[in-house]
């Protein structure tokens, strides 16, 4: 029936539709508080993700540089034993699952919809309850500082380390929850974004003409999909382990350890891709646009980043060589993890094929891509090294392994999103990042990234072993140490130039009008920040690369018709299950001190979780009627 | 504008209730994410399987399976279950034709016979505990309770979920439920299927005496 209720035939603004509300009336607040608890706009959500994860990326920063401080000079105690595990273990955690994950998520949340001619995701309740249970995560995560006995099994949480025996408070527990926290809005999102990019495209969008970044996102949730049951599992076998005296992992009664670095890196391993995908995709999207051609190969990006997606699953044991795994295992994870390497170097040739002979425009968003081919290529070698068994045997566990991982992960990613964040900037904000001193950022970013990690190299094969809190004098250590300590320094350096440039330009910044880069996706074609509900007509696409080819061959951008635009209407139920999934967490900390008290608790927080969901399935998404004449913007 | 026409068709196949989305494919953007969901679903239960089977006969202390599970009991309450997706399958059809008295019929009977397994796994608990079977005593319990108990809460949540729906179609409009109904029974059936893989891992394994300890 009410199916048709958005082509309505009066340009009169009707009343919002909503069913009863357990709650009263539904939230309408537009300014405000109120109106960002509330929110189900996928941009406010992105919004929200971006700047969450930019502020636990500063959170683990400063956990990296009290480390460099420690390490500085031989024999140090600024920092050591439990304290300095609880610090390398948090500064993994959060700038794995609450710094680069929830920035790809800012961008698959602001961006996807635009690219694919939607007016919002799938579905934006779930998609606000995604973002609720992340943040509900990332506290838990963090809370363990406040009482000193924050998380400290290193990110991978091997037991017997994490086990009760040897890890008695709750560090491990508090990690355990919160990874479940974030699997479960991880979960939540992934579902969203996979049926909103099903689902969702506008008219034409077949397959094969959705933007690289859009088919990256879609292989990235569906690696989230099959890759977080795993660890959840393991989590929850754990969390059993230590609080009901389960044996998953308890040797004693014939558990096996060994399980436990199975289910993490079957998990852990596609994690990678889902950490290095998105950016690839930013990059596919920045590249074409500021070297003024089509992305060369196209076909073979999208296929190679399907690949990798697909041997993702297939090489997880690479991580687990030294563990005594037998020769036709190591034999096998060998030779996958050589083959994941080829659609990768695929994707560089083609990322080389497009800037050959293109009009390269050297802004601080071509800048990054630019630097994202050069720095994830040197960590792709040095993965490539790893694949050889013999090799990885003498680089396991040194400083090697930290270079490599982090020429992935900020050589790679981080360079990647900085550039997304530069290229997209305009696009949410309606201005453009000041331009002299993103340059400044960018090369101050660059070379003190290269002096950090690539003189761990050099230590990681000289024998300096990772996650230890000190180092002897007289091994040759002393001055790469000290080097390396100045160096991130002057990294950090860099990520507070970014953030200035954002605070200053999103006053005082050029206005940058629908198109500033000249771009060829749909997300340029709208006004900049865009309007709630994105396009006033939905975009008819016929080609790769459509608002490219419609600017060049003068074809017209869809009109608004004249009907009302029909939107759903704001919730508070995603805030409160989030907070109900909070509590049942907090609850299920304190199990084995006291159980009733816990019990009394999780009980409290499920009620809240099962009274929202009624709630919210009793209001239904709602309904308002907008008029694209009026509506002068989003609301941010 | 033929963009707009186009929206409206693909309209058409929607059921979905004040909904702003328009559908590429033609199906319910409800379903697509179910499926993803149950996709989702399978890696879990494979986890929790694999576990199963890697520790199968590796428990160093009884009680060992063959002593506790009753396989004849079990049978019953699996045969009771997968009638309940008999049911399910019928309610979906009594709701695509819009017969509210047969619905409701099914759709209680089937959360009925949800409540009947649950009500024979409870005692199948209770008499596993009797006999010194528990999750700290060995790897068979520690594996055995979190499998089942797992499976349990899937199918408790999905017995809340029809009987929420049972309880729905006395003062609510069920005029266009035809999706979330059907949406609803792919979970259920899904569920179902698990039980086979679950009954055939921990009981049948047993009863042809594969690694009897």
């Amino acid at each position: 029936m009410a199916t048709h209720t958005d082509v309505v035939s009066t340009h009169a603004p009707l009343p919002p539709v909503a069913e009863p509300g357990m709650l009263g009336p539904r939230p309408t607040a537009t300014h405000g508080v109120w109106s960002w608890l509330t929110t189900i706009d996928h941009k406010r959500i992105g919004i929200l993700y971006g700047v969450s994860a930019l502020i636990f990326i500063v959170f683990g920063g400063i956990e990296a540089l009290l480390m460099r401080v420690q390490l500085a000079v031989p024999n140090n105690h600024f920092l050591i034993g439990d304290a300095f595990n609880q610090m390398f273990t948090m500064h993994a955690t959060t700038m794995i699952f609450l710094g680069v994950m929830p920035l790809t998520a800012a961008f698959f949340n602001y961006v996807v919809p635009l690219m694919i001619g939607a007016r919002d995701v799938a579905f934006p309740r779930l998609n606000a309850f995604s973002f609720w249970v992340f943040l509900a995560g990332g506290v838990f995560l963090n809370m363990g500082w406040l009482t000193g006995t924050a998380p400290n099994g290193a990110w991978v949480g091997y037991p017997p380390i994490t086990s009760v025996q040897y890890n008695p408070t709750h560090n491990s527990d508090l990690w355990a929850i919160g990874l479940i926290l974030l699997g479960i809005a991880s979960l939540a999102a992934s579902l969203n974004f996979f049926t909103t990019i099903v689902n969702l495209r506008a008219p034409g969008l077949t397959l094969m003409r959705m933007p690289v970044f859009v088919w990256m996102t879609i292989v990235t949730n569906v690696l989230l999909l099959l890759a977080f049951p795993p660890i959840t599992i393991a989590l929850i076998q754990l969390f059993f382990d230590r609080n009901f005296g389960a044996n998953f992992f308890n040797p004693t009664n014939g558990g096996m350890p060994i399980m436990w670095e199975h289910w993490f890196w079957v998990f852990g391993h596609p994690e990678v891709y889902i950490l290095i995908l998105p950016p690839m995709g930013i990059v596919s999207e920045i590249l074409p646009t500021f070297s003024r051609k089509p992305l060369f190969g196209y076909p073979l990006i999208v296929f190679s980043g399907a690949f990798i997606g697909f041997m993702g699953f297939a090489v997880w044991s690479h991580h687990m060589f030294t563990t005594g795994m037998g020769v036709v295992a190591v034999l096998a994870f060998s030779i996958t993890t050589s083959i994941i390497a080829v659609p990768t170097g695929v994707k560089i040739f083609n990322w080389i094929g497009t800037l050959w002979g293109g009009n390269l425009r050297m802004e601080t968003p071509m800048l990054y891509a630019l630097a994202f081919i050069a720095m994830f290529s040197i960590g792709g070698f040095s993965g490539i090294m790893h694949s050889a068994a013999a090799s990885d045997f003498q680089q396991h566990d040194t400083y090697f392994i930290v270079a490599h991982f982090h020429y992935v992960l900020i050589g790679g990613s981080i360079t990647g999103l900085l550039g997304g964040l530069s290229y997209w900037y305009p696009k949410i904000t309606g201005r453009i990042l000041n331009e002299k001193l993103g340059k400044a950022a960018f090369w101050t970013f660059f070379l003190a990234f290269n002096a950090t990690f690539y003189p761990m190299h050099i230590i990681g094969l000289n024998g300096m072993p990772r996650r230890i809190y000190t180092y002897n004098t007289g091994l040759g250590f002393e001055d790469w140490n000290m080097f390396i300590s100045i160096s991130a320094f002057v990294l950090a350096l860099s990520f507070l130039m970014f953030f200035i440039n954002m605070f200053w330009s999103a006053k005082y910044g050029k206005v940058a009008g629908n198109d500033p880069w000249d771009a060829r996706t749909l997300e340029w074609s709208i006004s900049s920040p865009p309007p709630v509900y994105n396009f006033a007509a939905t975009p008819t696409v016929t080609h790769l690369d459509d608002f490219w080819h419609k600017k060049q061959t003068g074809q017209p951008i869809g009109e608004w018709d004249g009907q009302l635009i029909h939107m759903p209407l704001q919730s508070y139920y995603p805030l409160i299950s989030g907070a109900g999934l909070f509590t049942f967490g907090l609850g299920m900390l304190f199990i084995r001190d006291n159980w009733q008290i816990s019990t009394v608790v999780a009980a409290g927080g499920f009620l809240m979780l099962l009274f929202s969901i009624y709630g919210w399935a009793m209001e239904g998404p709602g309904a308002e009627y907008l008029d694209p004449r009026k509506e002068t913007g989003a609301y941010n | 504008m033929s963009s707009a026409a186009i929206t409206a068709d693909q309209h058409h196949d929607q059921h979905e209730h004040h909904h702003v989305e328009h559908s590429y494919t033609g199906l319910p953007s409800k379903k697509i994410l179910m499926w993803a969901f149950l996709s989702s679903d399978c890696m879990f239960f494979g986890t929790l399987i694999s576990t199963y089977i890697i520790y199968h006969g590796k428990s160093t202390a009884g009680p060992y399976p063959v002593e506790v599970l009753n396989i004849p009991i079990t049978t019953v309450s699996s045969f009771v279950l997968l009638m309940s997706s008999l049911l399910m399958a019928l309610t979906v059809a009594a709701i695509r034709r819009q017969d509210l008295n047969k619905f409701r019929l099914w759709i209680f009977l089937t959360s009925v016979f949800g409540m009947i397994f649950l009500g024979f796994q409870s005692y199948e608990f209770t008499e596993f505990v009797h006999k010194g079977l528990t999750i700290q005593k060995n790897l068979f319990g520690s594996t055995f309770f979190t499998m089942t108990g797992t499976h349990g809460t899937h199918v408790a949540m999905g017995v809340l979920w029809l009987f929420s729906w049972f309880l729905y179609s006395f003062f609510g409009n069920m005029k266009d439920k035809a999706t979330d109904i059907e949406v609803a029974g792919l979970y259920w059936h899904f569920v179902d299927i698990v039980w086979i893989v679950i009954f055939t891992v921990i009981y049948l394994v047993e009863f042809v005496g594969v690694g009897v300890k």
